[in-house]
């Protein structure tokens, strides 16, 4: 699976890109192929506030029902909202169309806590062989 | 001539335990040891081993299978059965015998399991499916479950559905005093658990000025029978963001406004009266609707429309991962069980009838019920209600007993609601003739100058016409086509054709003990003087049933090692919230309110922590060691670290690995040691009975799956039974009732009752005979046998098994308990095989896969039970080999990874005959892979069904006839 440089990465498995004042966050590829061909995605309302490793959302598939738990805090300006027509967004482009909320980060030194790109990978190499 | 060969020759344990005592012998010599009992005593750990098992009277030796039949048509026969008019969401009904003969009494409809496996269960599918439609189309609400358990608990559903929507931040639910009483008091006992309160008041005084209000219960119509219009207590709710809960009445709605109508956000009730004996509280199936909006917090199961592997549509159960095994704490609701058999009953009934031919009975109960309150108003002697009605008259009188107490003498059961006030619930088995009688009860002795027939021109309608339905409804094809008993008797057999029970073949799903349902358990299920009691009653006039009861009870607690059995909880996960509830009263009575831990191994079942977040537990999880064993350092450190707030531990046992875990006994020491309660999950009691009982390990509470060890059939996903048994110091706070008291059997000393659990106060009463006579007939011997053949079986298929499925899981000398785990891990990277593709292959062999990826992801958990011959363990045996050995060709390379007969599995005959066939292997292969198939083979009825296409796409009510087509259309 594949891992983007310039994004963070979260322990469970969500991604954020920040550009300017706005974070960007979705689930990995690595979540999207463990999770399967996703059928719904619940998100939150914009205009709310999510808080670092507190669920904001869940996916759906026919094999499990996962929380996504956010990365870094802040309050949601955006959300995906061609997820709940296309939930297979998640699966065919997890970086891009699938992205998942728009989050104007309350504590951007959380970000700084998160995964690169390398630690990431090696993090997902370990946890495999784990299970 | 020996005098023992004079003895009565239908002995029952011969039929039901299939070992002989020769294959027994020979399956042990096989297994590596000299006999049964050396198995038996290498398997089961000597500390928790019980010496012997014996029952009290006639039952310890067994019944025979005539001698059973007479005992029972001796406590039938103590059963008197009044002409009912007590309503209260239990009606008589005409069960139409097409109906009872050829689904209720038919092994074909009873003894399926619930419907994992789409493509060999396209018959109840539909027939759930047509289910869905009645209650949808009735309730005017666009989604509705395959059926909850019953009424009460369907509105307690709805409840934690209002918290769920409003995210907890809510905490009052409002229940208007006109819903049934057994409703209200469902909803209260459940309501603790989510720390809700819940507030009672007359439908005029509801207030939500509080602000903290997440939802309001009403009925419609009132348990007193009049009917209300909610247009404006609707708008007013939902201005204040309060949900509206309507329960309400199938019948009714053919003619009145539906709820949907109105604006409810979620409609509650039981399809009982659709054809459904009320057999003294259950089983019936209740149902649940609501809006899209809500879809995904809706509990139970869902029948979906999907399409299979040829794009032809398909049916599925949807949005599984909703279910307790994924979600756990999290999962909307602990049920995981619906009532399969009940709601194709109900569905079956509105298929009959037809959407004119339910309006007609609605009219004619309707009717009566109309000339009878004009019949009171001319008599003069009591007030009739001023309200619009539908079936149910409310009447005031001076003395209402002295009224009641006549009718009782004319064999009829009227409601005395206060002594003043009685209620006469009308159903489609009134006559003319009862409301003549009743004409008569009502006149206190003057002479009544007028019958039921002269009066009946003189009343139009009870109901104003802006209360009126007037949306049509059941117009699929499917409800106006089968009116007359051969088109739905061929209807019926359609259905049961496409669909694999116990009539084909063994289904070794482990954990659920799919064991024979014998005939002589299931005859007196449908015998009148059962089926037709309601469950409010008089006690007395239920002493047939009473004195099952009480024997049924003894029976358990000889069993279990308990001291006293709740029979109410009709599920196994209300089983499990029942116990823990009495724990959590217990506690309480201790003035332990903090004790609210709840310590659960990683390998529980998922409604073990469902059931615990449901009684505001918090859950502490411990895991397992490699060999699958609770790990009791953890465990130790779990329940010291939490001594102070521990309240309990779940534990299964055998363990759900299969498993006798050793370290059980030491166990239970340290959760008592930490000031806890142990739990049992019964779910493997069948791998206890006669050789060692929850109680004596050390559990204070368990549950029993009576459709699992104790017979009654699993119905095609329900109805189950789910009792608890406790130790003395617990029995004080079994479940009561509202109408009828109720407690622990045997009754303990004190009572101080933790509330209700259930609708009916004996839960499923109907089918408590199954189980019964399964206990009687085996008696204490042919039960402990049972258990050690069932155990024989296990360890006899998994020996076969071994050298070509490694077997996950055995006890300390090598064996495994009652089931077994073999891993199919491999296969994905050896061949790019997982579960699905083998129990999908195995139905190409005719069978049921067994339980896939539980408790281990990836693997197959196999429980043969007792009643299978070691022929048809041989077969099944054969067949996993046999499919062993067509993986081992993907990985040598002669077949394609993506392109094989597993990948392909099932083949129904819609594929093996089409005139284009590009498979890489024959079709002939792809049908008869193994001998027996030639004589006798089940045909998958589609292909593989689309699992994601069906949850990206819901459909969960029948499409209209021209969509269907138009979508053949597409596919051919």
């Amino acid at each position: 699976s594949s891992v983007l440089e310039g994004l963070k990465y979260a322990n469970s498995h969500e991604w954020v890109k920040h550009e300017g004042s706005v974070a960007t966050i979705g689930i990995t590829d690595h979540a999207q192929d463990h999770l399967g061909e996703v059928v719904f995605v619940e998100l939150p309302e914009a205009n709310s506030s999510v808080s670092k490793e507190k669920s904001f959302g869940a996916v759906e598939s026919v094999k499990a029902t996962s929380e996504i738990l956010s990365p870094i805090s802040g309050e949601v300006i955006e959300v995906n909202t061609k997820l709940t027509e296309s939930p297979g967004l998640i699966n065919s482009s997890p970086y891009e169309d699938g992205w998942m909320i728009k989050v104007k980060p309350s504590s951007p030194a959380e970000l700084e806590a998160l995964m690169g790109p390398k630690e990431y990978t090696k993090f997902c190499e370990e946890e495999d062989a784990a299970h | 001539i020996s005098v023992d060969a004079l003895k009565p020759s239908d002995t029952f344990p011969r039929r039901h335990n299939s070992a002989t005592p020769d294959e027994q012998a020979q399956m042990a010599n096989y297994c590596g040891f000299d006999n049964l009992n050396t198995l038996i005593d290498s398997t089961v750990p000597k500390s928790i081993r019980l010496d012997s098992m014996k029952f009290s009277g006639i039952f310890d030796e067994g019944l025979t299978e005539s001698q059973m039949i007479e005992h029972m048509s001796d406590l039938a026969s103590k059963n008197k059965v009044f002409k009912s008019f007590i309503g209260m969401g239990y009606y008589n009904t005409h069960v139409p015998p097409v109906i009872l003969r050829n689904i209720m009494e038919n092994p074909a409809w009873y003894t399926q399991y619930t419907p994992y496996q789409a493509e060999i269960s396209q018959g109840r599918l539909e027939s759930l499916l047509n289910y869905q439609t009645v209650i949808t189309d009735l309730t005017g609400l666009p989604m509705s479950n395959a059926s909850l358990l019953d009424e009460g608990t369907a509105a307690a559903e709805a409840m934690a559905m209002c918290n769920n929507i409003l995210k907890g931040k809510k905490k009052t639910f409002v229940i208007a005093s006109n819903c049934h009483p057994q409703t209200i008091d469902v909803c209260k006992t459940r309501a603790d658990g989510f720390d809700l309160k819940v507030v009672t008041v007359d439908i005029k005084d509801v207030d939500y000025s509080s602000g903290d209000v997440c939802g309001v219960l009403v009925q419609y119509p009132g348990t007193e029978g009049e009917v209300l219009d909610y247009g404006e207590f609707v708008k007013n709710a939902h201005a204040n963001g309060v949900k509206v809960v309507m329960a309400t009445d199938l019948l009714a709605l053919t003619m009145l406004k539906p709820p949907g109508e109105f604006g409810a956000d979620i409609v509650v009730g039981s399809g009982q009266r659709f054809g459904v004996p009320m057999g003294y509280g259950g089983p019936h199936a209740a149902f649940l609707a609501t809006s899209q909006e809500y879809k995904r917090m809706m509990p139970g199961r869902i029948i979906g429309v999907s399409v299979d592997s040829s794009g032809k549509q398909a049916l599925r159960m949807a949005m599984q991962t909703r279910e307790q095994h994924i979600r756990r704490d999290k999962a909307t609701s602990n049920i995981c069980t619906a009532q399969a058999l009940l709601a194709n009953m109900t569905a079956m009934y509105a298929v009959y009838h037809g959407p004119e031919g339910l309006k007609s009975i609605a009219q004619r109960v309707h009717g009566l019920a109309g000339v009878f309150a004009l019949g009171l108003k001319k008599l003069g002697t009591a007030q009739v209600q001023d309200l619009p009605f539908f079936d149910t008259v409310k009447v005031t009188c001076s003395d209402a007993t002295a009224i009641f107490d006549v009718a009782a003498k004319k064999e009829i059961n009227l409601r005395l609601v206060d002594s003043n006030t009685i209620t006469v619930a009308f159903d489609e088995t009134t006559t003319l003739d009862d409301v003549d009688k009743l004409f008569e009860v009502f006149a206190s002795g003057k002479p009544v100058q007028f019958t039921a027939e002269s009066l009946a021109p003189e009343f139009n309608n009870a109901i104003p016409s802006s209360l009126t339905r007037e949306s049509p409804y059941l117009t699929h094809p499917i409800f106006n086509m089968y009116h007359t008993e051969h088109e739905l008797l061929r209807y019926i057999h359609k259905l049961q054709n496409k669909d694999l029970s116990l009539c084909h073949s063994m289904i070794p799903l482990g954990s659920c003990t799919m064991k024979l349902n014998a005939t002589t358990e299931m005859m007196p299920v449908t015998w009148p003087s059962f089926t037709n009691m309601h469950p409010f009653a008089p006690v007395e006039q239920a002493q047939g049933y009473q004195e099952m009861f009480t024997n049924l009870g003894e029976l358990l607690c000889t069993i279990t090692g308990f001291d006293s059995f709740s029979l109410q909880p009709n599920a196994g996960a209300a089983g499990e919230y029942a116990g823990l509830m009495v724990i959590r009263a217990y506690h309480m009575s201790r003035g332990d309110h903090h004790r609210n831990v709840c310590i659960i191994p990683v390998s529980a079942h998922g409604t073990n922590p469902a059931s615990a977040a449901m009684c505001g537990m918090k859950i502490v999880a411990v895991g397992t060691d490699a060999k699958g064993n609770i790990n009791i350092e953890e465990l130790r450190n779990a329940a010291e670290a939490n001594k102070d707030n521990l309240a309990a531990l779940m534990v299964t046992y055998p363990s759900t690995h299969g498993v006798y875990e050793e370290g059980i006994d030491e166990i239970c020491n340290i959760i008592h040691e930490n000031g806890g309660q142990v739990y049992m999950d019964g779910a493997n009691m069948n791998a206890q009975v006669g050789l060692t009982s929850p109680g004596f390990i050390g559990a204070d509470v368990c549950h029993l799956n009576l459709h699992k060890t104790f017979c009654i059939p699993h119905g095609g996903g329900g109805p189950g039974m789910g009792p608890i048994g406790v130790k003395q110091h617990l029995a004080p706070f079994l479940p009561s009732h509202p109408v009828i008291p109720t407690g622990g059997i045997p009754e303990p000393e004190q009572t101080s009752p933790l509330g209700t659990i259930s609708a009916a106060p004996w839960g499923s009463a109907l089918i408590l005979p199954i189980s019964y006579t399964y206990i009687a007939m085996m008696g204490s011997g042919g039960l402990t046998d049972a258990s050690k053949i069932a155990i024989l079986n296990a360890n006899y298929m998994a020996k076969r098994l071994e050298s070509h499925y490694p077997v996950l899981f055995r006890g300390v000398n090598g064996t495994v308990a009652h089931e077994f785990i073999i891993d199919l891990r491999g296969f994905k990277n050896t061949a790019g095989i997982e579960p699905e593709d083998v129990a999908k292959r195995l139905m190409d062999y005719g069978f049921h896969g067994p339980t896939m990826s539980w408790p281990v992801p990836g693997t197959l958990m196999i429980e043969p039970t007792e009643s299978e011959s070691k022929a048809e363990l041989d077969r099944f045996c054969d067949a996993l080999i046999s499919i062993r050995e067509e993986i081992s060709q993907i990985e040598k390379g002669n077949a394609d990874p993506n392109n094989n007969v597993l990948k392909g599995a099932p083949h129904p005959p819609s594929l093996l005959m089409a005139d284009t066939w590009k498979k890489p292997y024959s079709r002939e292969y792809a049908a008869f892979p193994a001998p027996w198939l030639r004589s006798s083979k089940f045909w998958p009825t589609t292909g593989r069904v689309d699992n994601v296409y069906g949850d990206r796409n819901l459909v969960c009510t029948l499409q209209p006839a021209n969509e269907e087509q138009a979508a053949a259309a597409v596919s051919a």
